[in-house]
């Protein structure tokens, strides 16, 4: 354990971590963009400088490990003037069209322009050229609100070990794109969307559905395989518009193209709501009760004709544990074949 | 019976590109007519040379007898016969083609310590720089002194990086060397990039068996196994060099597995930089070498904890390591001869700008300025007015012509508003504007930026823009503290050296002329007349002879007249291009500010 000052309070916290870290850990609100505890540290866009006795330059307290006997200082005037202009120059390169922006009230940048008063700029100018207007189906990449941080290559090379975006260019055109900047073509984690701290990188299928003050948040685990992972449903008008993962949980908010994107289904007209029957060659809409007798009567007669073995049952992951176990009993003990298996090979 | 000759043909990239291959060839031919007694040849070698320095004069050409130099100056191929004739074969030299007087006032304050081979010796050769001593100190380091006798040898120099910030050399191998591991790297940083600066090209180009040697002892000193030259492939000569040097240090046994059977195992790798400024930082250049984008990350760790593929490394600049065999040869109190209380030794600077005699300077620290420009570099072209020295390239500031007795060291410089850095030095004369001096260099850092960090990204952005909008008289009141808020902002929050810097060109102007921006938000005019928003052309009809000569240079069509009567130029059409006006022969074209005053000629 270390044991550190910061803003005139004694902090003790283990060895290793990073100040930013610390801060959160005590409660005391340092500014960024480009910081997440899920990923390797960046030092990008230096929102949480802040100073350090005996140091003449201001550190970044994302990248700044703790050390013993530290002397830090959060905030004062000189840090917030430093972090406002840096603020205003983000804003200075930026659509700022927080009106139509999908992003709007669940946006960190918004979130420090407001809190910095921004009302005005002292800063103005040329504005990166980065629109972009790509084909892929699940992401929307609208750059002009990219600010660089950087997040979303990280989490795509260091988590999904992917790697289809990068920083390209220098200087002012310096960008994030994926190779030879052509459209994305990845496995379509969205776990670039689920970081990035702007309107950047949003869900196609999520456009113009609500934005995040006007959905109902819906906890629930993923049906799709066994991981379990966890879900954030954002329900609006009663239709789901969008999926997240909290990072507080087993799966640490990352999630797969299925459990981010598969959502579809669930509004979908072509969704089996009852059984169907075959009759006369056409499906038909059965009642349950119908459909069990039915099931029963020729599972019986095929058993009766050629034996149990002749019968195979093949359940699904998406069921749950208790349901597939019922499933190989009733195989097992009622039809009497060892046939059963199920799609867990997603 | 004449004794040996020799004849070094300066043969870097200065020499080369004015015509030092072609003034080479021309004495190999010479040499080998039938016209030169046999005699004369057996004693005649003509051999290329490095860097010499004065690359204003090239091609230089020394001819060494009897420990006697004659050097000649601007030698063309067709001028070798009559040297050959009359010097090598007649024993007279040809005295109208000798340099002159300012050839030795330009190298009367200069000390050549680490460019002592450089330019004396071919560089391709490893057998002439073992001739002049070479190697002979990584033999002793290797064989009769313990890693730790050197790095207090290095201490006791008082070496400090030669790259820009100044840091103790010793004290960096000692930090590496202290550090648990058994692999290290020693890396020599040959990313120069600093616009108008030449002298790491120069001495790798020159010595590169010194560069090798440096590394040699670092690594042996720091237990390094394996070392990298990060250098520029816009430098082709310096590469095909340094690869040619490496390839005999191998076949010499100084590089390798059991070097000179000491047991001591190490090699070099070059690795060429792809033109990025920011990759001269030294996590850049890690990262670069890594195969990743060259971007740097925030310090600590510092690479001598950990560095290349996470190991602790040292990244030296080019003249450092290059100091480091001199230094062990010599001495430590030889080098600390040279040089004030904290900044011992010699620096080379690349001297350019609006001065007499350019070209590559190695002096002691503690020169002033104005020794340096009035009596190495013979005063200002021309005979204009010195306005101010700027040091350290885009990371550096101005210093103005009442501080010339500056005295040249870290310390000097820094508080005077600049840096030594990696040692450019361009000297500004009465006919530039600061507020375009400072606009040239930001657009400059604005493009080289990596891109990684805000404040340097946007932030130098703006204050180009701040000081486009001055240059192009759309200044505003306030905008001198605009460009001064938003310069400390960037300074105090960028992630790396580059953006911690990048401001240094505006604050410093600003701190010495800040009447020049005032002259152009307030008065609207440019009091050097380079700002073409403020100055335009006219045609003084009594001077104008109606030669047409300005009419053909026209890239705009602006002038209009016939021959013989006095031309006229159409405002609206002009580009302000000069072109004209550096044209005229009569000094009919004139250059007038809009508002106000402006220097004329």
């Amino acid at each position: 354990m270390v044991r550190f000052t910061l803003d005139d309070q004694e902090i003790v916290v283990p060895e290793g971590i990073t100040v930013l870290e610390a801060a959160r850990r005590s409660g005391i609100f340092i500014p960024t963009l480009c910081d997440d505890s899920r990923l390797e540290p960046f030092g990008g866009c230096r929102l949480c400088v802040v100073q350090v006795q005996g140091i003449p330059r201001l550190v970044t307290a994302c990248t700044t490990p703790v050390a013993e006997g530290m002397r830090v200082q959060s905030t004062n005037e000189e840090i917030e003037r430093r972090r406002r202009t840096i603020v205003e120059l983000i804003l200075s390169d930026h659509p700022n069209d927080c009106m139509v922006c999908e992003k709007a009230g669940d946006c960190n940048l918004q979130e420090l322009a407001y809190f910095y008063d921004l009302r005005t700029n002292r800063f103005y100018g040329q504005r990166s050229q980065r629109l972009v207007k790509d084909q892929n189906p699940f992401i929307e990449r609208d750059m002009e609100k990219c600010i660089l941080c950087g997040k979303c290559v990280r989490a795509c090379y260091d988590i999904q070990g992917v790697g289809a975006i990068d920083f390209t260019s220098r200087g002012f055109t310096a960008k994030i794109a994926p190779p030879f900047e052509k459209d994305l073509d990845c496995e379509f984690c969205g776990q670039c969307v689920s970081v990035c701290p702007t309107g950047a990188l949003m869900s196609k299928q999520s456009l113009g559905k609500g934005r995040q003050k006007d959905v109902q948040e819906v906890d629930t685990i993923c049906p799709y395989c066994g991981c379990g992972c966890n879900l954030t449903l954002h329900v609006s008008r009663n239709e789901v518009v969008r999926v997240t993962s909290r990072p507080d949980t087993i799966n640490e908010g990352w999630l797969c193209v299925k459990g981010r994107f598969g959502y579809s289904f669930i509004n979908s007209p072509d969704r089996l709501k009852t059984p169907l029957i075959k009759k006369d060659g056409k499906f038909a809409e059965a009642t349950w009760e119908e459909t069990f007798d039915y099931v029963a009567t020729r599972l019986g007669a095929i058993k009766s004709k050629h034996g149990p073995d002749a019968i195979g049952g093949l359940s699904s992951a998406r069921c749950s544990n208790e349901e597939n176990y019922l499933f190989q009993k009733f195989m097992r003990a009622a039809i009497g074949t060892n046939n059963v298996d199920h799609c867990a090979r997603l | 019976m004449p004794g040996d000759i020799t004849i070094n043909i300066c043969m870097g990239t200065g020499g080369i590109a004015a015509g030092g291959e072609a003034v080479m060839s021309a004495f190999e031919d010479a040499l080998a007519s039938a016209d030169i007694a046999a005699s004369v040849k057996k004693h005649c070698a003509a051999h290329k040379v490095g860097c010499r320095g004065f690359c204003a004069r090239d091609v230089l050409v020394d001819v060494i007898e009897n420990g006697g130099k004659h050097t000649y100056e601007y030698i063309k191929p067709d001028m070798v016969k009559r040297i050959v004739e009359e010097h090598l074969a007649g024993g007279q030299p040809v005295q109208e083609w000798l340099v002159k007087e300012d050839y030795h006032t330009f190298h009367g304050k200069q000390v050549r310590a680490v460019l002592a081979d450089c330019g004396e010796m071919d560089p391709e050769d490893i057998e002439a720089y073992a001739g002049r001593g070479g190697y002979e100190a990584a033999l002793k380091s290797l064989t009769s002194l313990a890693p730790t006798d050197i790095i207090e040898e290095l201490k006791r120099s008082g070496l400090r990086g030669r790259g820009g910030a100044g840091f103790p050399t010793g004290l960096k191998w000692e930090m590496a060397r202290n550090e648990p591991g058994d692999t290290k790297y020693i890396i020599c940083n040959a990313d120069e990039g600093d616009p108008g600066a030449f002298m790491d090209r120069s001495l790798v180009e020159g010595n590169p068996h010194a560069v090798i040697e440096g590394m040699l002892i670092g690594a042996y000193a720091i237990g390094a196994q394996r070392g990298y030259v990060y250098i520029r492939a816009e430098y082709p000569l310096a590469v095909q060099r340094l690869t040619i040097a490496l390839g005999q240090a191998r076949e010499r046994g100084f590089l390798g597995r059991n070097i000179q059977n000491t047991g001591f195992d190490f090699d070099i790798k070059v690795k060429l930089g792809a033109g990025a400024f920011v990759c001269g930082e030294e996590t850049a250049l890690i990262a670069s070498i890594e195969g990743n984008r060259g971007m740097p990350r925030a310090k600590p760790p510092f690479p001598a904890q950990k560095g290349l593929w996470g190991k602790p490394t040292v990244i030296n600049n080019v003249e450092t390591l290059a100091n480091v065999p001199y230094i062990m040869r010599k001495g430590s109190g030889w080098f600390a001869g040279f040089g004030t209380e904290k900044s011992k030794g010699t620096k080379v600077f690349a001297l350019t700008g609006k001065i007499r005699n350019s070209g590559l300077i190695e002096v002691p620290f503690g020169i002033s300025l104005r020794e340096i420009i009035f009596d190495i570099g013979g005063g200002i072209e021309g005979d204009r007015k010195l306005k101010a020295v700027q040091t350290g390239g885009p990371s550096g500031g101005c210093i103005p012509a009442s501080l010339m007795e500056t005295s040249v060291d870290y310390e000097s410089l820094a508080s005077a508003g600049s840096i030594v850095g990696s040692g450019g030095m361009v000297v500004l004369d009465e006919t530039d504007c600061m507020v375009n001096v400072a606009k040239y260099f930001l657009e400059f850092t604005k493009s080289e930026s990596c891109g990684k960090c805000i404040p340097c990204r946007v932030g130098t952005m703006r204050l180009l823009e701040i000081l486009t909008r001055i240059t192009s008289g759309k200044g505003r009141p306030g905008d001198v503290e605009l460009l001064q808020e938003l310069s400390e902002d960037i300074k105090m929050t960028s992630l790396c050296g580059l953006g911690q810097t990048a401001p240094n060109p505006v604050l410093s102007t600003i701190r010495y002329f800040k009447d020049e921006y005032d002259a152009h938000i307030i008065e609207r005019r440019c009091p050097a007349g380079v700002c073409k928003s403020f100055i335009a052309f006219t045609v003084l009809e009594e001077f104008c002879k109606g030669c047409m000569a300005c009419v053909r240079v026209c890239p705009s069509g602006a002038i209009v007249g016939e021959k013989k009567k006095p031309h006229r130029i159409v405002q609206d059409v002009c580009i302000k291009c000069g072109a004209c006006f550096a044209t005229c022969k009569f000094q009919a074209v004139r250059k007038r500010a809009v508002y106000g005053e402006i220097h004329t000629r």
